[in-house]
């Protein structure tokens, strides 16, 4: 690896590393990312093997690459240039795939990816999944290896950063920023232009910029595959943030929980460092930069800004009342720009391409792509990038392919901790910042919880209060005491305890909690349990009147029974049951003992033949 | 308050740690704890938790007062200032994974460990831990023991992981199923 020191040098390499990453040329894809918790080492030894037994060993390169986006199928294989996907591949189709695939371009029929109408497709381009999106930040993702450079930089890599430092003023890409309507993708969506005007106008030296990948919303998981995808496209948009506000230093504040993303983004820093990208007089422009990664130590409120900042401060992770705002005062009391991962990434496609190309992408007030991590009761679990104002049911039913069978779709949770919950008539609300929030969710990062008609509403509301109530720091106490007190009237209710005036409690808790919290941890918290309100009053009331719990959910008001008529009496349950609950002669029907019973569910798990039913 | 952060009787072996500790010294211009954090998780990485012994020397090196580093550990999550088993069980609570009934499964590893979430087993072999989200909602509920990680589970599959497990370590079987029904409470 050799420094880089013009934009000459930069763009003669861009052009030789096109030649040799030619796209054209014959490649296997297989996500070593997420895919790697279904078995993608066992089948890339495979590829390995097969392909040294074919004499492709040398002629054919294996590419370990980020997320495909649909996680659903993992492990995840492309073949390129023929762009045919396998979903779910076992090592044993190896051989099969690359006689047919690798050698001919030509599809393996059975490794087809099958619809629920039963067609199947073989193609990128064919298959619903991919079709239907529209991949400008994750472009990269699952094309490339993410741990190669060379790779990043025969895709126009870094080339936005030389126009920059070329032939623009700070003043002049902060422009840019603003007219492409780029707004923030971690939650409140704050137009990013702004923002880094307001950091370029601030006084005071050195400035620092901050990319926030403290993604802790249960659910979501772009900002993730981004860092372990496709890591030198953040890289490159902080370093043209850092000298749009004229900062020297930034951080990349990352979850530890994300092993994979620490690494990438480690190594992409250490290239970037040794070929003169980061580091002083970056390509001979005269600008100074460098990058330092910070990992979180487990506590959502860092994801709040000043919370962020006071953790990498060395404190304890509080967020502090705005005004002054980070842009202002920020980390070590200096004016710092902070954005999110998916933010930063989408940086350098907006230089490199324009404002106007950006600008035509999205709605009126919502311009580009947002990234979804689907996740929950559907079909194609994983990340999908769309045009913002794409419907929720483009994303949920047509990208992914709907809940599975024998279920009914009950509603989506949109935005996390601070979002809510949309019902069926909400499918074809285009997803735009501010007609999700005018329907009571917010944006937040893009976590898309699809549930079915076993997902008790109360219970999802409790669930994230709980989860809440874990995470407040403390500090503030609407938000300390007001959500344990919602908390606790949310555990009361799903245990059967619920009493008259429970529900009017919790509506005025959520008011004075909203109103009152110091952060957007607090002043969100109360946002699932009124979106849950709202469109599932009826499951609230049939817990606190009737005792009863609709979707089968909460414990302390079901029941498991065996239908005699559908047992066989195998006696595979009675083996399982942990508490001796079940008894039964063999080859007759048997049955539960609800005095003994605690609801486990591993004797409805065993049944072979559906005859435990839970109400 | 009494700041006794040390639970264990054996005194850990502190040589080495003040190299160790060298490489967090605070830039020029930023606070004395401005490193602070990134120490903590190298002295961690080192001994598995955090001894109280260890966190003095910190204190001293750097001159940041023990309440401060006691707060600090104290605030997040992954500080732990007791000795942990030499496996951890992470059950993750994400959304994904509750609508797909991941209370089911601290349940049921719970039941098979004898322990409670935030626990060790007395032997030193498992900590169990709840996690927010591991981000790998494709493969709930979902759950990892150390590195690796084991999805769309249900109670079944999890006392098979860890009949598997218990097999894989040769370390002590780890008994599962009906052996530890006295525990009450799934």
């Amino acid at each position: 690896m050799k420094k880089i020191n013009t934009n000459e040098e930069l763009h003669a390499l861009q052009v030789k590393l096109a030649k040799k990453h030619d796209p054209e040329k014959a490649r296997v894809l297989i996500c070593m990312t997420g895919c790697k918790a279904m078995g993608a080492d066992n089948l890339l030894a495979a590829f390995k093997k097969e392909m040294k037994k074919a004499g492709l060993k040398d002629k054919i390169e294996i590419v370990e690459t980020g997320c495909h986006g649909c996680c659903a199928g993992a492990p995840v294989v492309a073949i390129e240039p023929a762009g045919i996907i396998y979903h779910s591949v076992s090592p044993d189709s190896v051989p099969e795939i690359i006689e047919e695939t690798v050698k001919k371009g030509k599809p393996v029929d059975k490794l087809g990816i099958e619809t629920s109408e039963g067609e199947k497709f073989h193609h990128r381009n064919e298959i619903p999944f991919y079709k239907q999106q529209k991949k400008i930040v994750l472009r990269n993702c699952g094309k490339i290896d993410p741990t190669n450079w060379e790779h990043y930089l025969s895709r126009d890599g870094y080339a936005a950063l030389a126009k920059v430092l070329s032939e623009m003023k700070p003043e002049n890409v902060i422009d840019e920023v603003l007219k492409s309507g780029l707004r923030g993708r971690g939650g409140a969506g704050f137009p990013t232009g702004k923002k880094w005007q307001f950091a370029r106008n601030a006084k005071g030296s050195p400035k620092y910029v901050i990319c926030n990948a403290d993604e802790g919303d249960p659910g979501a998981f772009m900002d993730r595959s981004i860092l372990e995808g496709d890591p030198h496209s953040v890289i490159e948009g902080m370093i043209i943030g850092g000298y749009a506000i004229g900062a020297d230093k930034g951080f990349v504040y990352v979850r530890a929980e994300y092993p994979i993303a620490v690494r990438h983004a480690y190594n992409a820093l250490s290239q970037a460092r040794e070929l003169g990208l980061l580091g002083d007089n970056i390509l001979g422009s005269g600008f100074n930069f460098d990058i330092e990664v910070r990992e979180g130590a487990g506590a959502f409120v860092c994801g709040e800004e000043t919370a962020l900042i006071a953790s990498i401060e060395g404190k304890r992770g509080m967020p502090r009342p705005r005004p002054p705002f980070p842009a202002v005062r920020g980390l070590f009391g200096k004016p710092t720009n902070i954005n999110n991962v998916e933010t930063w990434a989408n940086v350098p496609i907006i230089i490199h391409k324009g404002s106007d190309w950006y600008s035509a992408i999205g709605t009126e007030t919502s311009k580009g792509t947002k990234i979804f991590a689907l996740a929950g009761k559907v079909n194609n679990t994983g990340l999908v990038e769309v045009p913002m104002g794409t419907t929720i049911r483009q994303i949920v039913f047509d990208i992914g392919a709907g809940v599975p069978e024998g279920a009914e779709f009950k509603a989506v949770q949109i935005g996390g901790p601070s979002g809510g919950c949309l019902p069926a008539e909400y499918l074809d609300l285009p997803v735009d910042y501010e007609s999700v929030t005018k329907a009571g969710a917010i944006m937040g990062s893009g976590g898309l919880i699809v549930m079915d008609d076993t997902t008790c509403m109360v219970d999802l509301a409790r669930y994230f209060l709980e989860f809440v109530q874990d995470e407040s720091c403390g500090k503030c106490t609407p938000c300390r005491v007001g959500t344990k007190r919602m908390l606790e009237i949310l555990e009361n209710i799903t245990r059967g305890k619920g009493q008259e005036g429970d529900v009017e409690m919790l509506e005025e808790l959520a008011v004075s909690i909203k109103d009152a919290s110091l952060c957007g941890l607090g002043q969100t918290a109360p946002n699932p349990v009124l979106t849950t309100l709202r469109y599932f009053r009826d499951e609230y009331e049939a817990h606190v009147h009737d005792k009863r719990c609709p979707a089968g959910t909460c414990r302390a008001l079901i029941s498991y029974t065996i239908d005699a008529e559908l047992c066989k009496g195998c006696g595979a349950c009675l083996k399982a049951c942990p508490q001796d609950a079940i008894s039964g002669e063999k080859k007759k029907p048997h049955v539960i003992d609800r005095d003994k019973c605690v609801k486990c569910g591993i004797c409805k798990n065993t049944c072979k033949f559906d005859a435990i039913s839970v109400k | 308050m009494s700041i006794s952060l040390s639970l264990s009787a054996a005194e850990p072996d502190l040589s080495g740690l003040d190299d160790l500790l060298d490489g967090f010294h605070h830039v020029p211009g930023t606070p004395d704890t401005s490193r602070l954090i990134p120490a903590l998780q190298a002295v961690q990485e080192k001994y598995g938790w955090l001894p109280e012994s260890a966190l003095a020397k910190l204190g001293e090196k750097y001159r940041i007062p023990l309440s401060h580093i006691y707060g600090v550990v104290t605030f997040y999550a992954q500080f732990y200032l007791e000795p942990r088993g030499r496996h951890t069980v992470r059950v993750c609570r994400g959304t994904a994974c509750h609508v797909r009934g991941a209370s089911n499964v601290l349940a049921t590893v719970e039941q098979v460990l004898g322990i409670s979430d935030g626990e060790t087993t007395p032997d030193l072999e498992f900590t169990i831990e709840t996690v927010a989200c591991l981000g790998t909602c494709f493969l709930a509920p979902v759950m990892m023991i150390d590195e690796n990680y084991y999805g769309k589970l249900d109670s079944a599959k999890i006392l098979k992981v860890f009949d598997e497990f218990g097999d894989k370590q040769s370390a002590k079987k780890i008994s599962v199923g009906k052996t530890t029904k006295k525990k009450t409470g799934c």
